[in-house]
C-alpha cells in the first residue's frame, strides 16, 4: 500500500526551522540562562531526527551532506583547541578568557572562549547522536 | 489566593494524568497507549507551567517547548512504527 505523508511532510518542513531556531537560542543562552551546548546539540539531532522520520535516509544525506563522525573529530579539535589556546599565552590549560566587544550592528557583546569549547561540546554531541541514529537505521 | 488556584489546577491535571495512566495500562490496542502518552506529555507540559508559575520562576520556561518537541517527535515516530514497521527508511518508494 502506497502511503502518503503529505500533512506529515509539511509540518516537518515548518516545525523544523522552530526547533533549530530554538536549538540554537538554547545554545547561546547557556552561559547567563538554563540550557548550553549539550541540550542545543540534542535539540538540533532531534530537528534532523524529525527530517530522518518525515523523508528518508538518502533524502537527509542529500539535504545535509554530513560526515558525523568528522563532525565529531571536529567538535573534539575545537574544545581541545580551545584548551590548548591558553598554553599560548602561558596560562593553564583550559583557562578561558572575555572581552566585551563594540560590533557595529549587534552592539555591547560580551566575547568568551568558553563559548567556542561550548561549540566543540555542541558538534560532538550532534554527532555522536545522528552516528548512532544512522547506524541503527540503516541496518535493513 | 492565586497560590490557592494554582495548587487546584495541579491537583486536576494530576488527576488528569491519573486516568490516562489507567488509558497506558489498560488500552487493549497500542495506538490507544499511544495517544494516553502523547496526552500525559502535554499535561506534563501544564505542570510544569503551573509550578514555574508556584516558585515563581521563568528558569522553567524552556522546559515547557522542549516537551512540546520531544512528545511530537516521540508520537511521529511510534505512529510511523505501527504504520510501516520501520522507523527510519532508507530510501522511499515514490
Amino acid at each position: 500500500m502506497k502511503t502518503n505523508d503529505v500533512i506529515l511532510q509539511t509540518a516537518t518542513k515548518i516545525v523544523l526551522f522552530v526547533i533549530v531556531l530554538f536549538s540554537v537560542y538554547i545554545f547561546f543562552a547557556g552561559h547567563y540562562t538554563p540550557g548550553g551546548g549539550f541540550v542545543g546539540g540534542l535539540l538540533t539531532a532531534g530537528a534532523i531526527i524529525l527530517l530522518l522520520l518525515a523523508f528518508d535516509m538518502k533524502t537527509v544525506a542529500k539535504i545535509l551532506p554530513f560526515n558525523y563522525m568528522n563532525m565529531t573529530a571536529l567538535g573534539l579539535l575545537i574544545a581541545i583547541g580551545t584548551g590548548a589556546g591558553a598554553l599560548l599565552f602561558n596560562k593553564p590549560f583550559l583557562t578561558h578568557a572575555f572581552t566585551y566587544a563594540h560590533v557595529p550592528v549587534l552592539g555591547k557583546l560580551s566575547l568568551h572562549t568558553a563559548a567556542i569549547f561550548d561549540l566543540g561540546v555542541f558538534l560532538v554531541v550532534v554527532g555522536v547522536t545522528m552516528t548512532i541514529i544512522q547506524t541503527i537505521g540503516e541496518d535493513e | 489566593m492565586l497560590m490557592t488556584i494554582v495548587l487546584i489546577a495541579i491537583l486536576c491535571i494530576s488527576v488528569a494524568i491519573a486516568g490516562l495512566i489507567y488509558r497506558v495500562i489498560k488500552g487493549p490496542t497500542t495506538p490507544d497507549r499511544i495517544v494516553a502518552l502523547d496526552a500525559i506529555g502535554i499535561n506534563l507540559v501544564a505542570i510544569i507551567a503551573l509550578v514555574s508559575i508556584a516558585l515563581d520562576t521563568n528558569a522553567y520556561l524552556e522546559v515547557i517547548l522542549l516537551l512540546g518537541i520531544l512528545a511530537f517527535i516521540g508520537t511521529v515516530a511510534f505512529s510511523k512504527y505501527l504504520e510501516k514497521g520501520v522507523i527510519i527508511e532508507n530510501e522511499r518508494d515514490r
